[in-house]
């Protein structure tokens, strides 16, 4: 399976991707042969249905939001470069970055930017906004049929009136920020990678 | 020219000798000339020199100290309940309608992105990824150059398995399967007797030790006063068809399953003429009540052998253990679990029926190093008071995951093949909704 993977991948796109990511060299090449084995088209790119037949995910309620993330807006196809971009939100904080983020460019894992990746699972059309019928949809897809029409409005209501700063009934990313500036969004929002 | 005929006659003869008095007579009377124990003790020493270079090499490098787990992920287990707790803990909890927060999606998106990562399901159907190099150029680890001599040995290693190992078993598995269809056909013209059934035995005891010495296969049972009886069901966890090899060298079993078409169908045909297998047809696999009634009926002949059932129904790659289809477990009878274990340095016994035929994947077991693998008969179970055939099904197949060190999933093997049930999709919601309205007020 994961044998080709090592052969394939050139040492010059790992040092990229490295660079880009922030993933170490191992990290890269077992990436890789896990890209490889999801890839059952066997053409280099992932499409949603090489996603979705990971289980775990499938029956995952926002599933389709966080497949969705990994595609840029119009494609349907995703390359092992802009799965390892996606993926790089999720790397834990490491202390030695923390302080030489002001004169590089900031990281993909920074808080910002993952906020940014919970943001977007909200906001369904890409405008930069979450509108209450953005909220009752993705509601609507973690609660399934189990609340009610109304009392999952109410939810919606109440949050945004909780977040909503300027009155647009609408939530922009500085108030999403905001709403959850108490929130250790480093840590929840990373995933514990090894080696 | 005839010269060269009479020579490479005379060749093939001395080999078909040798193969004979070497290892077929042994294999008749079960006994063992000592031979393949070498082998395995020259196996094993090399290896464990390889690793060590490897490793030493590996060191020299500072790439990365091999941990014991070949794991790129800790993930997070949690239960839902405890995560979105601690994610809520930052905020107060409103008690009127309903309890959300933004944050709740970060449950969902870390759980996303670790099963993107990694999965319980997808890799166990694919090769076991090694935590050193084997020799051999398959799995996870390609041929890697570290230094002339493990390279020089590499290529003695492929000398020795494809030039004197590979024919000498192919020449044993074509006498062991055409000894099994010549011998159970025979054996099929006798008349109904006790002799009859001796014979069969015998045939098909012999033939399952010709063809695990096709595989140069050491196995070590281990309990074997737990050893299957007839008129009971022997359930076993599922890597690939040699399984049947493995067990059947130890005792005889009436095998349940659908009738194949090729080389498998012959062999099919052949025996179930001299024992009483169980062949469905593929329309009748469906009719779960005829089948559960043919089982029930073997089963309650005492003097039929125990079936040997494989209830994952698909090969796994041997890391796991994945979900028992209840069906055996509603007939009734004895269940004997056995846990099978190969050893993974020695050649990856996982047949991924999706990628290889049946022929090509046992062309690669015959050019590996060989099959070492591990037995365990467990202690016979039933099915207690107020328990369902799908617990009674769980409890087994945890007894058997916990002896052979396998992973208990609960995940159904058809997934290799077939869709997730919306089903389960439905439960999280559930399970969600219920923490944002309370448990009172669901629904349904």
């Amino acid at each position: 399976m994961g044998s080709r993977a090592s052969t394939l991948l050139r040492e010059e796109e790992i040092e990229e991707i490295k660079k880009e990511t922030g993933f170490s060299h191992s990290q890269i090449t077992r990436l890789y042969s896990r890209f490889t084995s999801l890839d059952k088209g066997e053409n280099g790119t992932l499409s949603r249905e090489d996603f979705q037949r990971i289980p775990e995910l499938a029956i995952n309620p926002l599933g389709d939001r966080i497949i969705n993330a990994f595609f840029p807006e119009g494609e349907d196809q995703v390359n092992f470069r802009g799965f390892m971009r996606t993926l790089a939100h999720f790397r834990p904080i490491e202390d030695n970055e923390k302080n030489k983020n002001a004169a590089a460019t900031e990281p993909l894992n920074s808080r910002t930017n993952k906020l940014l990746f919970a943001f977007r699972l909200y906001d369904l059309d890409r405008d930069d906004k979450i509108s209450r019928d953005e909220l009752l949809q993705v509601l609507r897809m973690m609660v399934g049929v189990n609340i009610s029409d109304e009392q999952l409005g109410s939810i919606a209501d109440r949050t945004i009136q909780e977040a909503d700063t300027n009155g647009d009934n609408s939530i922009s990313f500085n108030e999403f920020i905001k709403v959850l500036e108490k929130v250790d969004v480093e840590q929840k929002m990373s995933i514990r990678f090894l080696h | 020219m005839e010269d060269f005929w009479a020579f490479s006659l005379w060749a093939v003869r001395i080999w078909l000798y040798l193969v004979i008095s070497l290892i077929m007579i042994p294999a008749m009377f079960g006994f063992s000339l000592g031979i393949s124990e070498t082998y395995m003790t020259i196996l094993v020493k090399t290896l464990e020199w390889a690793t060590l270079k490897i490793q030493r090499a590996k060191t020299e490098e500072r790439t990365l100290n091999m941990s014991a787990s070949n794991s790129l992920i800790l993930r997070e287990n949690g239960s839902m309940e405890k995560e979105l707790e601690e994610l809520r803990r930052s905020r107060p909890k409103s008690s009127v309608g309903g309890d959300f927060t933004f944050s709740d999606c970060f449950y969902f998106t870390r759980r996303g992105i670790e099963s993107i990562v990694e999965d319980e399901v997808t890799q166990r159907f694919t090769s076991e990824e090694l935590v050193s190099w084997n020799l051999l150029t398959r799995t996870n680890n390609h041929f890697q150059y570290i230094s002339l001599k493990l390279t020089l040995v590499y290529c003695l290693g492929i000398f020795i398995r494809y030039c004197i190992l590979t024919p000498l078993r192919l020449t044993l598995a074509c006498i062991g399967l055409s000894w099994l269809v010549i011998g159970t056909t025979a054996v099929g013209f006798l008349p109904h007797s006790s002799a009859k059934s001796w014979l069969s035995e015998w045939v098909h005891v012999i033939c399952y030790r010709i063809c695990a010495r096709g595989l140069s296969a050491t196995i070590h049972y281990h309990n074997r006063e737990n050893i299957p009886k007839k008129g009971g069901i022997c359930v076993a966890n599922h890597t690939s068809p040699i399984d049947i090899v493995i067990l059947c060298n130890d005792a005889c079993y009436a095998m349940v399953g659908q009738v194949h078409g090729g080389l498998m169908g012959l062999l099919q045909r052949a025996m179930v003429r001299s024992c009483p297998h169980v062949w469905f047809e593929r329309a009748e696999m469906k009719d779960r009540h005829l089948v559960t009634k043919r089982l029930k009926d073997h089963v309650n002949d005492k003097t039929k052998l125990p079936i040997l059932i494989f209830p994952e129904g698909t090969c796994v790659n041997n890391t796991s253990v994945m979900m028992f289809k209840k069906g055996s477990f509603e007939i009734g009878a004895t269940i004997y679990p056995v846990a099978i274990k190969y050893d993974p340095k020695f050649g990856d016994a996982f047949w991924n029926s999706s990628k290889y035929s049946m022929v090509s994947y046992l062309l690669r077991m015959m050019t590996s190093w060989a099959l070492v693998c591990n037995v365990w008969y467990l202690p016979a179970m039933h099915q207690q008071e107020g328990e369902d055939a799908v617990q009674f099904a769980n409890r087994v197949k945890s007894a058997i995951a916990h002896q052979g060190g396998l992973v208990d999933l609960q995940w159904d093997g058809g997934l290799k093949r077939a869709k997730v049930k919306e089903t389960f999709k439905e439960q999280q919601q559930k399970k969600y909704s219920s923490m944002v309205v309370g448990d009172d007020s669901n629904s349904d």
